[in-house]
């Protein structure tokens, strides 16, 4: 009888609680539209969200000084949702409906792949911020993360070291997707080349979200019995808060059997009690605690930002690599447009080539003039009890990518240019 | 003169013995002017040879407490302020900086901490001290052992020492201390001795061949041990993922298995539960920092009495005018969950929030020496099984027990034999929600807290409930600890994505077989 006005109710009240999730926009006169694409929910959000909001403070930075052009940036943001498809789905909003000049997104090998024919297609520009496995080279992205000779040859290079412990065994654990198969390929192929043997290395993926790590810290255990070990983990998203408990709880310490995480800065860290973790490793190209004057203006302005925006828990806020990544980012495509005097596509482009910006790791970053990638220091970092890195060892200066790596066959020849994949 | 020397030489003695603890000190000083390298072998010869006088520099250093000022002269860290390492009460020149250490170095100073602890009054520090140096003792180490071995007057601890000692004796070059050394190994169940044994079965490394079959025989024994603590380790696992499954699932045993109700937003009162503990959490950091450690448990009634009210108004206003109509009660129910997932979204972020486990839930007891058993895991089987038997209780004893019962039976005469139906459904219903709270609170202590979690788990609850069989407690706790053993033993084997696929699949061909489920109601009342 009155079930169905029940019913309607229910419907019309989850609607108007869903429409909460679309993008508003502002009304402004002459604007440059600027998409960003990060999940702010699910698996992925605990990383991506900061990205989104370093995106915001870097964008009201340039306005501040007086926009692009002369023009005003407009951010556009969605919300992909840590679902692969819907980017695919969120980015021909982005270029087709709201026509941003470029947009600052993806964290995930999958969802960048899943996006790269869309802009491919429209001609769209993305600027990926995030370390990532390399094999790829599009004339529409500009990949402000590291390649894999920047973050993860380096870092087992230190694993094998005196210094980092002399690891002879290898346990590589990652999330189930292209990074970490991608990432853990060309490091079996690097360790072969490094006399390490087939039964010397340990792979191991789990499927995102995962959170019961009991086998895979025991097999851990065991597998490290039989020789100095290394844990390489390229675990991404919120696994990694029951993986990092599980190994304190478990009692494995960093001066037995290292792990060294791709995917795990300061943002992630965050929430989890650091005391059992400290002497972990990460590798990346920038950490919170490096010390020079850019940098502490960077960290200063990031923590009012947070503040003043009353982000979530803004009391801890904290810097890590691809939030600097998106800040380098976004002021290199400013800097490009203003060089351009437009923000058509082909000639940022070309702009783009050469580029510089003085970037808050100690460096001045230059984009490769064209491979599409930045030159980048490679840093290792030890965790702290406070959460910070401590930086144990860094190249001498910035490196320049390889996103063809050279241990994996037939890369010798691809061409050293962006092609479109097709 | 040799005369007024020789009248001089006892005052050089006691000026040597007043200057013997400023000798010692200089160790702090050379330490924190050495570049990494220089440390480490400073820290191998301080392992060989300990000095009780060095021991509070190398615990400072092992608490990351040892620092320097700008004129390189070393400080200790104390609960006060700085203490200078070299002794007497010099202060800083500047704020000193913490020296930075690597895990090199930090494995040696553990090292070093341990030899030095050799010399500790109490056995109990002396025998911790040298379980550590069974895992770590260096060669050059190995006349400080000797020694310490001749010199211990504790059973437990020269049993220890023998053991780290025989460790370094398998590369002596006399054939006979080798093979003490190897019976010795045979002893342990250590992982270390696996792989130490091992190599000693190659003829190349083993030269003498008695040493060699030794070595096969107590390399059997260490490998029987090892297996045991392996399965142990295996079958608690599976006993944890067992509970964690029984936990998510119980609530739903209820509104699903006795209501009948396809609760889809079942989930999502797992995920409440989780959020309460999360809001009791920020109440006792506010309000009791004192009494954080125990938050938990006052989550559990306030968990329990959350989700049981959200559940109960679900019920009285959506749910009930459902009944009998599944297809409209799954998408209701989803509705309701999306909802709910929103709600919280808004209220709390779409961010994963923290819930930080206390101190008595960190860590875990070392059972073998490879097998640990982490506290909050054990705390969690304990207790799923505390809340199996209080709803078993509360079906099996009371009068809302046997009402719902009456009424999952056969409504109608129910009804007739004075049951107010309703008021059970609801009470019904609102217990089912409330053991999902407690659920949640057991999940926020192992997993991550975010809008999500319930639909991680809604799978595997159904899962639990259709396999233990509708309608059936004992059903669902076999089910849940069933599942959760077979997914430990396959993971192994297979990893985790196929482990769960084969898991899906061999349910599905079970319950092609049994559609009942493991457990069914017997008798006339089944519709």
């Amino acid at each position: 009888m009155k079930r169905r006005p029940f019913l309607k109710a229910t419907l019309a009240a989850s609607t108007l609680l869903l429409s909460g999730l679309f993008p508003y926009t502002l009304q402004a006169a002459e604007t440059i539209k600027v998409g960003i694409l990060h999940s702010l929910s699910g698996t992925m959000a605990i990383s991506e969200t900061s990205l989104k909001d370093m995106a915001l403070m870097t964008i009201d930075e340039i306005n501040a000084k007086g926009g692009v052009l002369g023009k005003k940036l407009e951010p556009v943001v969605v919300d992909p949702a840590s679902n692969w498809p819907l980017f695919a789905e969120k980015a021909r909003q982005l270029l087709t409906q709201d026509k941003v000049a470029v947009t600052f997104g993806c964290w995930t090998s999958v969802s960048r792949k899943s996006v790269l024919p869309v802009y491919e297609e429209l001609n769209g520009l993305l600027f990926y911020p995030v370390q990532y496995e390399g094999e790829e080279m599009s004339p529409n992205v500009f990949y402000t993360g590291a390649a894999p000779n920047q973050q993860a040859i380096p870092a087992v290079e230190y694993l094998m070291s005196e210094d980092g412990g002399a690891a002879k065994r290898f346990f590589l654990l990652g999330t189930d997707y292209v990074y970490p198969r991608t990432t853990n390929k060309i490091l079996r192929s690097f360790l072969h080349s490094k006399g390490v043997a087939d039964k010397d290395i340990e792979e191991v993926y789990t499927p995102f979200g995962h959170s019961d790590y009991q086998t895979i810290v025991a097999n851990i255990k065991k597998f490290a019995a039989g020789g100095k070990t290394a844990v390489i983990s390229t675990v991404n998203g919120d696994s990694n808060v029951p993986f990092y408990k599980e190994l304190g709880n478990q009692g494995i310490e960093a001066t037995e059997t290292p792990v060294v995480a791709f995917s795990v800065g300061e943002e992630e860290l965050r929430g989890i009690d650091t005391k059992p973790l400290v002497g972990q490793l990460a590798a990346w190209n920038y950490f919170q605690s490096v010390d020079n004057p850019t940098n502490k203006k960077f960290v200063d302005s990031w923590k009012a930002y947070a503040k003043a925006k009353n982000l979530p828990n803004y009391q801890t806020a904290v810097t890590n690599d691809p939030m600097e990544a998106t800040y380098v980012g976004i002021n290199m495509w400013a800097q490009a447009v203003n060089k351009a005097g437009t923000t058509d596509v082909d000639k940022v482009r070309e702009a783009m080539a050469g580029q510089e910006f003085v970037s808050p790791d100690g460096y001045t970053m230059v984009m490769d003039k064209t491979n599409h990638h930045l030159h980048k220091p490679v840093m290792i970092g030890e965790v702290q009890d406070n959460g910070q890195f401590n930086v144990v060892w860094q190249t001498e200066g910035p490196v320049r990518a390889q996103p063809w790596s050279p241990y994996i066959p037939g890369n010798d020849k691809k061409p050293d240019y962006a092609v479109k994949s097709n | 003169m040799p005369t007024a020397l020789l009248r001089l030489f006892p005052i050089f003695t006691l000026l040597l013995s007043l200057l013997a603890p400023h000798a010692q000190a200089g160790d702090a000083a050379d330490f924190v002017a050495a570049n990494p390298a220089k440390q480490a072998t400073l820290l191998e010869t301080w392992s060989a040879h300990p000095d009780a006088a060095r021991l509070p520099l190398i615990e400072a250093l092992q608490k990351g407490r040892l620092a320097s000022d700008s004129n390189k002269a070393p400080f200790i860290q104390t609960d006060t302020g700085w203490q200078a390492a070299e002794g007497g009460d010099a202060q800083p020149a500047s704020e000193p900086k913490k020296l930075p250490l690597n895990n090199r170095l930090r494995g040696l100073v553990g090292t070093a901490q341990a030899s030095h602890q050799l010399l500790a009054k109490e056995p109990a520090v002396r025998l911790a001290a040298a379980q550590q140096l069974q895992k770590s003792a260096k060669p050059a180490q190995l006349q400080l052992l000797n020694a310490r071995v001749a010199s211990e007057d504790d059973d437990a601890v020269r049993d220890a020492l023998s053991l780290a000692l025989a460790n370094l004796q398998l590369i002596d070059p006399d054939p006979a201390i080798r093979l003490a050394a190897v019976r010795l190994l045979g002893e342990t169940g250590d992982p270390l001795a696996r792989t130490r044994l091992e190599t000693l079965l190659d003829p190349a490394v083993e030269t003498d061949a008695g040493v060699r079959t030794a070595a096969e025989t107590s390399l059997a024994q260490v490998k029987r041990r090892l297996l045991m603590g392996e399965l142990l380790g295996q079958a608690f696992s599976g006993l944890s993922l067992g509970s964690i499954l029984l936990l998510a699932a119980l609530g739903l045993a209820i509104t699903f298995g006795l209501l009948g109700v396809i609760n889809m937003a079942h989930g999502e009162m797992l995920m409440l539960g989780a959020y309460s503990t999360y809001m009791v959490q920020i109440l006792f950091q506010r309000f009791a920092p004192d009494a954080l450690a125990l938050y938990p448990l006052v989550a559990l009634p306030v968990a329990f009495f959350v989700t049981a009210a959200i559940g109960m108004a679900l019920e009285r206003t959506v749910i009930r005018h459902l009944y009998g109509r599944p297809l409209e009660t799954l998408l209701a129910t989803w509705g309701i969950s999306l909802i709910l997932i929103q709600l919280v979204r808004v209220l709390f972020g779409a961010q994963n929030v923290e819930v930080a486990n206390p101190a008595w839930l960190s860590g875990g007891v070392q059972v073998l020496p490879n097998l640990v058993l982490p506290y909050s895991r054990m705390v969690i089987i304990g207790f799923a099984l505390f809340v199996v038997v209080l709803t078993w209780l509360l079906l099996n004893k009371t009068r809302l027990g046997l009402n719902v019962r009456a009424v999952t039976q056969n409504r109608n005469m129910a009804a007739c034999c004075g049951v107010p139906t309703g008021r059970v459904d609801m009470l019904a219903f609102g217990l089912g929600s409330g053991i999902a709270g407690l659920g949640g609170v057991a999940l926020s202590q192992i997993g991550n807290v975010g809008p999500d979690l319930g639909q991680s788990y809604i799978i595997d609850s159904f899962l639990v409930v259709v396999l233990g069989g509708v309608g059936q407690l004992a059903g669902s706790v076999m089910a849940a600890f069933g599942l959760g053993i077979a997914n430990k033993i396959l993971e192994p084997q297979i990893g985790a994505v196929l482990g769960k696929i084969l898991i899906l699949a061999l349910i599905i061909l079970f319950i092609q077989k049994r559609p009942q489920g493991l457990f069914a109601l017997k008798g006339r009342v089944i519709d």
